[in-house]
């Protein structure tokens, strides 16, 4: 046991013998030191850690609240019979209306003491087809003639980036979409206080636009996208993964294809995602000839990529459950299979769920599959008509929508897909509270 | 009939034979079900699943046969030598199908009565624009041949259906009625039920293993038809990729080693991120945390993992991208331009380091946690200090199972997509400036295979070749950190 000392971290016998306990050696200091640096170094890390986190969050959210408004301007506008009649009895009726939209708009910036020349083509760049909109609701609305009406007319996304400072004069060059001269108007508007912003429901209800109209697009369509795919993943993957987990763990015996069986899941849950689209590409569409772009399609991959989730999730719960409960039944004569479907699965339940919601959120969240199953060059512009046509029509997921704004040239769709990462954020948000509660107020501890 | 028609025909049979079997086994216990050997609801639901099960195993296996019996009997009547230059077999036969189909939608839509389809002959009338009116476009005109042969495609379709139709249904009453008949008070309809039940969980647990071999066979045969295109010498040990859309990508040069590189390097930098924040942050939590601290800061971390790939992707193009422009680009903070684009190894390492800290910690926490508290006081006994004993003994005592963490880490890193798709960049290169734009295996996967890609060009075909690539790797550095760890485990256990 003497030579014990010589193991020491220092390395050399203690020769502080006269030092009292109540003073630091230097040695000790040293040692302090290190001890001090040490734990310095963990709480820098977390610190680390948590910042990425939020500095994600700020990005996410001060990137992304933007997409949720627009940028409008709010117009009192009265329109006379008299203009009416002799607008509808013009050749060009829109550009009629448009003429008078502009009269009126100049009338209102002269009365502030403002002088800015335009036409319609800057009121159409600017505002889009206001000529038309004026038309049709005065014809729907004849009894509006004559009286003040208050008109709400969303700008085009370039006048909001323009407002918002990312967009500068000597940026624009591109005459089809905006002028220079149209951004005095722009600022003549912002000094008559009749532009603003609005929520812009648009976005969480509409559909994808082609590429030339960022300010039209919204993640609708996608959303309902997603949500078929949930459907085909809940019911493919709770029932199978519930029954090969019931099977692994209650009924199993210990062979090589019990083995091989968990091998497989074990290493299925490693597999990366990218991997599981190439399967769904080659097997769904290449051989199955299932069409492309379909939520169902994107279902089954997710399903197969959702299983070892479930699968592990579900024995741990089984496992949980004690085998007192088990033996309790067949005690009272039940068989080995009532004793698992009439008390073991139940009292599971809870874990089960939860840890099926997780594996809901996972699913919800994946893109790399989604994108060789050809969901991201499929414009989602409508929205499905029945359960069949969800299931089976081309259309987008969230995660997939996300990427097709994020990679379109036009810098205005960077918003969108920034707004669309906090709506998919908040779905994940939800079915994960969701888990947490269902554990908290369910979970047994045995 | 249709498919779904059938099926709730069997459903409906199913039920049928539920209530039927109930009553007979009420029937033949006198009323008294203590004198059955089983409870009754067994006995129906065994009349019920024979009128199901082997009903819909018949319909499914039908449905899978009869298009390839088809395709074979029909492809045998098109003549080998007429086939048109540059054209296959394969592609008469899809204008074959079409056709057909475009017939079915006519006959559907009333343009074309039932007769005047299986009559109709190109000698006499147009049937492209005859189809065309219906919403069919067919590519080209439609020869004699090809419509004689749709025609008995359509044929042969419709009498296979007839054929399903009546033997899936004679089989699902015949299982009701050999069943329904086989109810007497000692039938052990439990038994066989359960036995039922026994061979579905077998079934839904062998769904693990289809999986499995469905990835190894489609990777398998799509790159075998690759390695028939490009040779395989030139795939594995190329250092140039430059795929070529010209000439059926004839021109292409695609080696692989660029984009293991890309790889490579971009998990390096990931790992160089993660393995310390993740380890030290690991290291604290377990060994110096408060409760409290512990409880709330562990969670946090780990909603860094639940962050869809997708979002870091966007964060890595729109936010770190340029933000690391603004250091180390032309005329950035730092003075110097090592830095072209957003787009960059470094962008998409940080960002994926950022997404592997919670890998890396939870899994370092789980296995300190599991080093016996024995050789922790043995340690403190002997007067090391806390950060000693940790260093030199539970450092060494967890290096396995860290190991396998940061193993399991590196395989997620390489098999990580979204992240290098939108953050790497796309341009193969063999470069050491971490500033550079690089591409890596999963990025070329997505941009081969997106799009209208056909499967008989090199071009699309070597995703397959990067695919089985990426597969083995991850695989093998999985199998490899799961044999640590487990390894490791028993060790204390």
């Amino acid at each position: 046991m003497t030579d014990a000392t010589s193991d020491l971290p220092s390395g050399k016998p203690v020769t502080t013998a006269h030092a009292s306990l109540l003073t630091e050696s230097p040695k000790m200091k040293k040692r302090n030191a290190a001890e001090a640096r040490f734990k310095m170094y963990g709480i820098f890390a977390i610190t680390l850690g948590l910042a990425f986190l939020i500095f994600l969050t700020f990005s996410i959210l001060r990137n992304g609240i933007p997409a949720f408004t627009q940028t409008v301007v709010n117009v009192e506008f009265t329109l006379t019979q008299e203009q009416f009649d002799e607008a509808e009895s013009k050749m060009l009726k829109t550009a009629a209306y448009t003429e008078i939209f502009v009269n009126n708009i100049t009338e209102q910036f002269q009365e502030r003491g403002l002088d800015v020349e335009f036409d319609g083509g800057t009121v159409e760049r600017l505002l889009g087809k206001v000529g038309g909109d004026l038309r049709s609701f005065y014809r729907d609305n004849p009894s509006q003639i004559g009286q003040p009406v208050d008109f709400q007319l969303s700008a085009a996304s370039r006048v909001e980036r323009y407002l918002q400072g990312k967009l500068t004069r000597d940026m624009v060059v591109d005459g089809r979409f905006l002028e220079a001269a149209d951004l005095d108007v722009v600022d003549a508007m912002v000094a008559a206080g009749i532009i603003g912003t609005a929520w812009d429901w648009n976005f969480i209800t509409g559909t994808d636009t082609g590429v030339d109209n960022p300010g039209g697009a919204g993640i609708g369509a996608s959303v309902i996208g997603s949500f078929f795919m949930m459907v085909v993943v809940l019911l493919l993957s709770l029932p199978i993964g519930v029954a090969a987990s019931i099977y692994l763990e209650e009924f199993a015996p210990k062979n090589r294809f019990t083995d091989l069986i968990e091998v497989n899941i074990s290493n299925l849950a490693a597999v990366p995602s990218i991997v599981f689209g190439i399967l769904g590409l080659a097997v769904f569409i290449q051989f199955a000839h299932l069409p492309q772009s379909a939520p169902l399609v994107g279902g089954l991959v997710l399903t197969l990529m959702t299983l070892p989730t479930i699968v592990i999730s579900t024995r741990a719960s089984l496992k949980s459950v004690p085998p007192s409960i088990r033996d309790a039944a067949l005690g009272v004569g039940a068989s080995k299979m009532q004793s698992v479907f009439h008390h073991v699965l139940p009292l599971a339940m809870p874990g089960i769920l939860t840890g099926t919601i997780i594996g809901l959120a996972q699913a919800l969240g994946e893109t790399a599959p989604l994108l060789l199953i050809g969901m991201v060059g499929y414009v989602a512009r409508e929205y499905p008509d029945g359960i069949a046509s969800g299931l089976l029509d081309p259309n987008s997921a969230m995660p997939a929508q996300i990427y097709t704004w994020a990679a379109r040239s036009d810098e205005a769709f960077f918003e969108k897909a920034w707004g669309g990462i906090i709506i998919l954020l908040i779905f994940l948000l939800t079915m994960n509270i969701i888990a947490i509660i269902l554990r908290r107020r369910f979970e047994r501890r045995w | 009939m249709s498919n779904t028609l059938i099926l709730l025909i069997i459903l409906g049979l199913g039920v049928i034979g539920f209530i039927m079997g109930r009553a007979r086994a009420m029937a033949v216990a006198d009323g008294d079900r203590r004198n059955l050997h089983s409870l009754p609801v067994y006995y129906a639901a065994n009349v019920g699943l024979n009128a199901i099960v082997p009903a819909c195993i018949v319909l499914f296996i039908w449905l899978i046969a009869q298009p390839f019996f088809i395709n074979n009997s029909v492809s045998g009547m098109i003549d080998q030598d007429r086939i048109a230059e540059g054209s296959s077999l394969s592609l008469v036969m899809s204008d074959v199908r079409r056709v057909a189909e475009g017939l079915d939608v006519a006959v559907a839509e009333g343009a074309m009565s039932a007769e005047m389809a299986s009559d109709i002959r190109t000698e006499f009338s147009n049937v492209r624009e005859r189809l065309a009116e219906v919403g069919v476009a067919l590519g080209s005109g439609v020869t004699s041949e090809t419509l004689q042969a749709a025609q008995s495609y359509r044929a042969m379709a419709l009498t296979g259906n007839w054929l399903k139709t009546i033997i899936v249904l004679l089989v699902s009453v015949a299982g009701l009625a050999v069943s329904w008949r086989m109810i007497t008070r000692d039938y052990r309809a439990r038994n066989i039920v359960e036995k039922g039940i026994m061979l579905v969980l077998i079934g839904a647990a062998s769904i693990a293993i289809l999986t499995t071999v469905g990835i190894i066979l489609s990777l398998i045969f799509n790159t075998y038809e690759f390695f028939k295109l490009y040779s395989a010498w030139d795939f594995f040990f190329g250092t140039n990729w430059a795929p070529s859309f010209s000439g059926r990508g004839g021109s292409s040069e695609l080696g692989i080693l660029p984009l293991l590189w890309g790889t490579l390097y971009i998990s390096v930098i990931a790992l160089l991120v993660a393995v310390p924040i993740g380890l030290f942050a690991a290291i604290y939590l377990s060994e110096y945390a408060s409760k409290s601290v512990r409880s709330i800061a562990k969670p946090m971390l780990e909603v860094l993992a639940g962050i869809p790939t997708i979002v870091y992707g966007l964060f890595a193009l729109l936010t770190v991208g340029p933000l690391l422009v603004e250091v180390f680009g032309d005329g950035g903070a730092l003075g110097v331009t090592w830095m072209s684009g957003g787009t960059a190894v470094m962008t998409a390492g940080l960002v994926m380091g950022m997404m592997l800290i919670p890998f890396v910690s939870s899994l370092s926490d789980d296995i300190i946690n599991a080093v016996p508290q024995a050789m922790r006081d043995g340690s403190l006994g002997l007067g090391a200090t806390h950060s000693e004993t940790v260093r030199q003994v539970i450092i060494p005592a967890a290096l396995p199972g860290i190991v396998g963490a940061i193993l399991l880490a590196a395989s997620r890193a390489i098999g990580e997509t979204m992240i290098v798709v939108l953050g790497a960049g796309a341009a193969a290169r063999l470069s050491l400036n971490p500033f550079d734009a690089m591409t890596t295996v999963t990025a070329k996967i997505v941009s081969q295979l997106t799009g209208d890609s056909d499967f008989s060009s090199p071009v699309a075909l070597v995703a397959f070749a990067l695919g089985i690539s990426l597969f083995v790797v991850t695989l093998g550095l999985n199998i490899f950190a799961l044999y640590i760890v487990r390894k490791y485990r028993e060790q204390y256990e």
